[in-house]
């Protein structure tokens, strides 16, 4: 279509989801599944385990998305894009991208055997995991992504999450995988550029979206864009990509602001206390010293 | 082309004459040999398959079901523990109607720790809406897996093929290998049908309270299943000279009493019926080959002359009793029921000797009512 | 999509759940409780609304927006990234 001369943007037009799909309203999730399907393209095949990314899909007879979808069992996201891409390569369909596509639950615990093994085998599929810290699908369970201080419906207040967010990249970068990033889904143009340089690839490649969830993190739905920026501005989220395990490659996001900033707008942690924020503060920036010098 | 190979080797020669292509495979005793065979066929590049070195049995199926929504024909192989790992996702493959062949090796389910034949980890899956054959001999074997892809792939329903760990997987029989023109007669390239496919997307699997309307498409299928076994079988016949049934009887005809079991215990049982025989005593041998979908009309059809039924479980479902004995049991429904005498024997690989089946004949014979499970070779 | 499948009669469903029909049957205006009102004048067509929006309820057209309202859940990203405030976010008369 000829467009008007301001009519430029900085992303991809072509949708490969339609609307009408029953995403919470401001749903960070069903934003970074729309953003990594433009950058991979309608030659796409996905996996989707039970999930809210399951949820959205639609329920039969309907398809929120334009691409084949093959809904999985649960554990089961890395193997099964395993499973798809050996058919394609035997089958001579060399050109499909295959993608599984699980939440944090998805990866970081239940999935996480078969992601690793996946990894081992250097399978060439893309995975991505869309983090909204804690099982969101069936009703905000926490989660070993779900942040130190945060409530969720199975860490009440004042048995709040007592552990800190697993580090599901620094497990993914010791299999030394070709690739991995982690991406915003309130910074898309550098999510797509992080897909774009995966589909080049052969071989795993892991990339891990912030995916902030209103209905979980307990903030009004107008926020998500905001509050997913701020957790990298913050340094709670650093944006870097790791290049076969050793070449770490960080984004220009420094940590600018003060935690508590991000903290104060999300009612899952209300209850957080003096200390536990302190021991946040000490661990973004132990985490940012740790990636500067692994950056070099 | 006649060779000398184990049970097992026979399920890679007829994964190999199959074309499988997409194989995963995780090792359990006393199944790996089978998928070691096939890793050396695909490295050699007599077999064109992409083999999956998966991290669990669980993975296994998995690979086997999204490689099979893809479009590839897809072959795995497991035992007892790895089989109840895998336990979600039989029902998963037969849900979504995939073709999928699996040799399952049957072994005892621990605990307590057993390698050896026990048919209760196959049983135990009976519920997951899986084809299931239980096989007799090496060349069975290899002439099953090519009946399976062939009915699964017409059928759209998974195919278990079983055989006992150690008494078949590890024994060495003669088995023709047929040239691959005459499997390529029998067993054409899979038919084409709906799949993930770029040029016509669409979403598989998911959420429905149509549910109930699925379930009952497979229930039809799996009636028709039986036909087109038998059909299947008839054109094994033609092409290869072999055919099996749905179940085989032996000397059934004239039979006061006939023993029904699966696997090798019928070989075993034949000896034993032959053995009385020669005594005037008429015993027939019924092997019950194809278990789901359940051949309950040709059962009850085979022991119509029978006064009596003898059921030897080489299984055990704990509360119940042996789980063929329940099945036989059902046919009679409608009808004048059969005395069925119950027997439970070979439970993890124990050895069951013409003399054991003896001893189940004698106590059929002399006992006016059946009364309760009889174990054969348990401690006094 | 497999337009040959329909839910009518067991003969016409396919033998598993694949799906034949795309979710934009799916009104999900209906879910509104606040509705955004573009206003064009003080629109600089960066675009951003339209890229923020999770239900692609803002259509790019020649040289402006549309706000697809059969789909608007009434989020309000679009209206809290607009960086010209150009949409304003009203409550939804029922």
């Amino acid at each position: 279509m000829d467009r008007g001369p301001q009519m430029k943007f900085p992303i991809l037009e072509e949708e490969l989801l339609y609307s009408g799909h029953t995403a919470c309203p401001g749903c960070g999730a069903v934003l970074a599944l729309r953003y990594v399907l433009k950058g991979l393209g309608p030659r796409t095949i996905i996996v989707i385990p039970p999930s809210c990314a399951g949820t959205i899909s639609g329920p039969f007879p309907f398809s929120s998305l334009k691409i084949p979808v093959l809904r999985i069992p649960f554990e089961t996201t890395a193997i099964s894009a395993s499973g798809v891409r050996a058919a394609l390569d035997v089958m001579g369909k060399k050109d499909i991208h295959v993608l599984g596509w699980a939440g944090d639950g998805g990866t970081f615990d239940i999935g996480l055997q078969a992601l690793s093994a996946t990894a081992e085998r250097n399978d060439n599929i893309l995975y991505v995991c869309y983090d909204n810290e804690a099982y969101m699908n069936t009703g905000i369970q926490r989660s070993s992504a779900t942040p130190e201080g945060a409530w969720t419906t199975t860490t009440p207040f004042p048995y709040l999450k007592d552990t800190p967010k697993k580090d599901i990249v620094r497990i993914m970068a010791a299999h030394r995988i070709p690739y991995i990033a982690t991406a915003s889904v309130g910074y898309p143009v550098d999510l797509i550029k992080k897909v774009t340089k995966a589909k080049e690839l052969g071989g795993t490649k892991f990339i891990l979206i912030f995916s902030p969830c209103p209905t979980g993190w307990r903030y009004s739905p107008e926020m998500t864009i905001q509050i997913a920026k701020l957790a990298t501005e913050v340094g709670l989220f650093p944006l870097y990509e790791i290049e076969n395990g050793e070449k770490y490659i960080l984004s220009k996001k420094r940590p600018q602001k003060p935690l508590k900033e991000y903290f104060s707008l999300q009612g899952r942690f209300r209850n957080l206390k003096e200390e536990e924020l302190r021991r946040a503060e000490e661990k973004v920036k132990k985490d940012w010293e740790y990636l500067t010098r692994l950056a070099g | 082309m006649k060779k000398v190979i184990s049970g097992n080797q026979s399920v890679s020669y007829a994964v190999l004459a199959a074309g499988a292509q997409v194989v995963a495979a995780y090792p359990i005793t006393p199944q790996s040999s089978i998928v070691e065979m096939i890793a050396n066929f695909c490295s050699s590049g007599q077999l064109r398959a992409k083999f999956i070195n998966v991290e669990s049995e669980h993975s296994a199926m998995a690979a086997c079901i999204s490689a099979s929504v893809t479009g590839a024909r897809a072959f795995t192989a497991t035992s007892s523990q790895g089989l109840a790992l895998m336990h979600e996702l039989l029902h998963y493959a037969s849900g979504l109607r995939l073709p999928i062949v699996m040799a399952n090796v049957n072994r005892a389910l621990g605990s307590p720790f057993n390698l050896k034949a026990d048919l209760s980890d196959s049983l135990s899956q009976r519920d997951t809406g899986w084809i299931q054959f239980y096989c007799q001999s090496g060349q069975e074997v290899f002439d099953t897996i090519l009946q399976a892809y062939r009915l699964s792939e017409q059928v759209l329903l998974p195919a278990m093929v079983n055989l006992e760990g150690f008494i078949l997987s590890h024994t060495y029989e003669i088995v023709d290998v047929p040239e691959q023109k005459e499997i390529d007669r029998f067993l054409p390239p899979p038919a084409p049908r709906d799949c993930l496919d770029v040029e016509n997307p669409c979403l598989f699997g998911g959420t429905t309270d149509f549910y109930i309307n699925f379930r009952y498409k497979m229930h039809e299928e799996m009636q028709r299943t039986k036909v087109v076994c038998r059909e299947c079988d008839a054109d094994f016949q033609k092409v290869f000279g072999r055919s099996y049934g749905l179940i085989q009887p032996y000397r059934c005809e004239d039979a006061d009493l006939i023993l029904v079991t699966a696997g090798t215990l019928a070989g075993t049982c034949c000896v034993a019926s032959d053995q009385y025989r020669e005594r005037d005593l008429k015993v027939g041998v019924l092997r019950i080959r194809l278990f789901r979908p359940f051949p309950g009309e040709e059962i009850c059809y085979a022991l119509r002359n029978a006064k009596k039924v003898a059921v030897i479980d080489r299984d055990f479902s704990p509360g119940c009793g042996g789980i063929f004995a329940q099945e036989i049991k059902s046919v009679f429904q409608g009808k004048d029921p059969l005395p069925v005498y119950e027997f439970i024997a070979g439970l993890g690989g124990k050895d069951v000797t013409d003399e054991d089946i003896g001893k189940v004949i004698d106590q059929t014979l002399q006992t006016p009512e059946p009364g309760g499970v009889t174990w054969i070779g348990v401690l006094k | 999509m497999k337009k040959r499948y329909s839910v009518k009669c067991l003969e016409e469903m396919p033998i598993t759940a694949i799906s034949f029909l795309t979710s934009e049957g799916n009104e999900t205006g209906e879910w509104r409780s606040q509705r955004p009102v573009l206003d064009l004048e003080k629109c600089n067509r960066c675009g951003l609304c339209w890229m923020y929006c999770p239900d692609n309820a803002i259509v790019p057209e020649m040289d402006s927006f549309q706000i697809s309202y059969k789909y608007c859940k009434g989020c309000g990203i679009c209206a809290n990234e607009c960086p010209k405030k150009a949409i304003l976010l009203i409550k939804e008369k029922r």
